[in-house]
């Protein structure tokens, strides 16, 4: 009650300080609240998620901003425009906590990023009662556009149909028909198991076994090593390990020579920086589904050419989200004259998304969640390797349509 | 199948090195040591930052890491832990859980979370011919070498006039003292002795496995119940508590995975119904 008191208070002050009297969020108005927009980075600025997402992803929507500032000049919708964050430790309570420090003390207009699925669905929640946008491109579940969807939420880049769908499916027709799987026996591997195994049986392959390792796990060389003795012997391993886990089974995949052995590899989910840990070398051939690549064409290039030059790094596919989701936020506000939520969302809704990111992008209006092409990536041998970072071959796209779910009965916006 | 009882004994190696640090330390100090798992960690990442800062290769690593750690262990010895010995030990405890924290988080401000690529040294690189099966040569040197280690620590304790010094003062360090051995003066280098095995274990596992600042902590609590298994502070008890702790942790992987996290945890709870003291413990430390 204390709080709720308090944060009424503050949006009260707020609207009186702004004396537009735009009416609090959610409210109609026409003008902007308190005069300035305000996006919040919510991420992982110290965990497993703070290098494909963190520090940087607050400098891709800063770049966002300055793109769209540009791009308008003095008829940009707001003069102000600021950008806040904030670390969720991946905790869900934690993101529960600072979601609404952000919404209630530092007037987000909206909240972006996020990894961690259970962390994006407490963020999700708080939107939906704030009555504020949040835009999740982190988290993998389907959750947030499914049974758990709501009118303030968005789900922008990926998620765990599409990487089981991309990579089983398109691995199974091209001729690996037997796999064996191993996924963390946590939620997020169970999830992904569930997928991979429905895809690959669609596509007409099967699932030779599937086994849960411990999580986390630095020795996967008993399950690599039952591998070759299965029968029938699979043509692939699909490992769903993410971060130090993944590595650990890369490494050991190569000192067991599997590949030799006539056993491919596929991971689930694979993000640049985790082959920039191991080295291309170590991951040569493996195939897995991305989103957007940096070096995929001149303008994710040249883009992440200024993104090197202010982080030092490469992008992640999540960065260049991030980035994309800020600015079309931003559009969204620009179109409707106001960052009062209602209308915001409404201009999100079935609107087509054409920017670096993705030219194929919709924002489907039933259920929120942006479906766009997706990539069967290969990694490339180090021969092929022609500067830092270059590791990706896109073998496939995916269309659009088929790349992502259709929208889940379940979700009623 | 042999060739899964020899993976389990490879993962083994690491536990063993690990369990005879700390048992070696609980049983000269009456220190429980959280810290291992950090030290572990950064003897992983201190042969990475030799490689890539310095060029500097796995070979010269093996030897210079643990030395540089032994003598950092040194200094936390005399530092800290000699000043909270004659507290609670659960000053002590707070103590190394707090500094395990503390260099977790500064590894991971320098090097961020993402792994960190470390070659095998490239006299390593093939297979070898075990017989039965081939296997991959690295492997086969880590478990070499570790039981070399652990052979050498046991045969010193055992055989020679400093491991007796070290093992009449653990089990009655007032009748040591009393027999005019300065028991204060060999506890400084056990500790430091045990932190460098941990740093030992860190740079073997550099090549094979993921070099990140939370590879310690993941493995410490295995560990700790190999220790438990083993009985506390016997030397003997933790090494073959190590070896068997990976064989079943690589045979349950094989048999039922989905129980392969919890059986080392059975096992634990298992002997000490059995034998309270653990597999090769008594009331009092011993060999």
């Amino acid at each position: 009650m204390k709080l709720l008191g308090r944060s009424a208070a503050l949006a009260t002050a707020g609207a009186l300080l702004a004396g537009c009297g735009a009416g609090g969020p959610g409210g109609g108005g026409g003008k902007i609240s308190d005069d300035k927009i305000v996006l919040a980075v919510l991420t992982d600025q110290s965990g497993v998620y703070a290098d494909l997402s963190g520090e940087n992803a607050v400098r891709a929507v800063e770049m966002a901003v300055a793109d769209f500032k540009k791009k308008y000049g003095d008829k940009a919708v707001a003069k102000e425009i600021e950008v806040v964050s904030a670390d969720h430790q991946n905790k869900p309570e934690i993101a529960n906590t600072k979601a609404r420090e952000l919404y209630d003390r530092q007037q987000a207009d909206m909240i972006v990023d996020v990894p961690t699925s259970s962390a994006a669905l407490a963020v999700a929640n708080v939107a939906k009662g704030k009555k504020r946008v949040f835009i999740s491109v982190g988290a993998a579940t389907t959750a947030l556009t499914g049974e758990q969807c709501n009118k303030y939420t968005f789900h922008y880049g990926y998620n765990s149909y599409m990487l089981a769908h991309g990579t089983g499916t398109a691995l199974t027709k091209s001729g690996s028909e037997n796999w064996y799987l191993v996924y963390p026996d946590y939620a997020f591997g169970q999830d992904m198991e569930k997928t991979f195994s429905e895809s690959i049986k669609a596509a007409g392959g099967t699932v030779v076994k599937s086994d849960p390792t411990p999580f986390p796990n630095d020795n996967f060389s008993t399950f690599l090593l039952k591998a070759p003795n299965l029968d029938p012997k699979p043509d692939v391993i699909g490992a769903m390990q993410a971060g130090g886990d993944l590595v650990n089974l890369v490494k050991q995949y190569n000192e067991y020579k599997l590949r030799d052995k006539g056993v491919g590899l596929a991971v689930g989910l694979m993000f640049i920086t985790d082959i920039h840990s191991l080295g291309s070398k170590a991951l040569e051939g493996t195939r897995f589904t991305d989103f957007w690549y940096w070096n995929q064409d001149d303008d994710n290039r040249a883009w992440a050419d200024r993104f090197n030059k202010e982080t030092g790094a490469r992008p992640t596919a999540v960065h260049a989200g991030d980035y994309s989701a800020a600015l079309q936020y931003l559009e969204a506000v620009q179109r409707a004259g106001t960052d009062a939520s209602d209308p915001v969302v409404k201009e999100l809704e079935g609107h087509k998304v054409n920017d670096m990111f993705t030219s194929t992008g919709t924002i489907r209006a039933e259920d929120h969640l942006l479906v766009h092409d997706s990539y069967l990536a290969e990694v490339k041998p180090e021969s092929e390797v022609a500067e830092p970072w270059d590791y990706e071959k896109i073998v496939d796209t995916i269309p659009a349509a088929e790349a992502f779910q259709p929208a889940d009965p379940a979700c009623k916006l | 199948m042999l060739q899964q009882a020899f993976n389990g004994l490879v993962g083994g190696a690491f536990y063993a090195l690990l369990a005879l640090g700390l048992a070696v330390i609980f049983g000269m100090l009456g220190v429980v040591n959280f810290a291992h798992g950090a030290f572990y960690m950064l003897g992983a990442f201190g042969s990475y930052v030799l490689l890539d800062s310095f060029g500097v290769n796995f070979w010269i690593a093996l030897p210079l890491v643990p030395l540089v750690l032994g003598v950092t262990g040194v200094a936390v010895e005399r530092l800290f832990i000699r000043r909270l010995a004659p507290l609670d030990p659960l000053y002590n405890f707070l103590f190394t859980f707090g500094l395990a924290l503390i260099l977790q988080d500064l590894v991971k401000r320098q090097y961020g979370v993402q792994s960190q690529p470390y070659p095998r040294p490239s006299a390593l690189n093939g297979s070898i011919d075990l017989g039965l099966f081939t296997y991959p040569a690295y492997q086969v040197f880590v478990l070499a070498v570790s039981l070399v280690v652990c052979g050498a620590v046991w045969f010193v304790l055992a055989r020679t006039r400093v491991g007796m010094i070290v093992r009449a003062s653990t089990e009655r360090p007032e009748l040591t003292r009393a027999l005019g051995i300065d028991v204060a003066r060999w506890v400084t280098p056990v500790f430091g002795f045990g932190i460098a095995l941990a740093g030992f274990a860190g740079v073997l596992a550099a090549p094979m496995r993921a070099v990140n600042p939370l590879m310690g902590a993941d493995l410490i609590v295995t560990v700790f119940a190999v220790v438990v298994i083993g009985g506390l502070g016997s030397v003997f008890g933790s090494v073959a508590a190590g070896f068997a702790v990976g064989l079943v942790s690589a045979l349950g992987n094989y048999y039922v995975p989905s129980l392969s996290q919890t059986l080392v945890f059975i096992l634990m709870a298992a002997v000490l119904l059995w034998r309270p003291a653990g597999l090769f413990g008594r009331e009092e430390a011993t060999l």
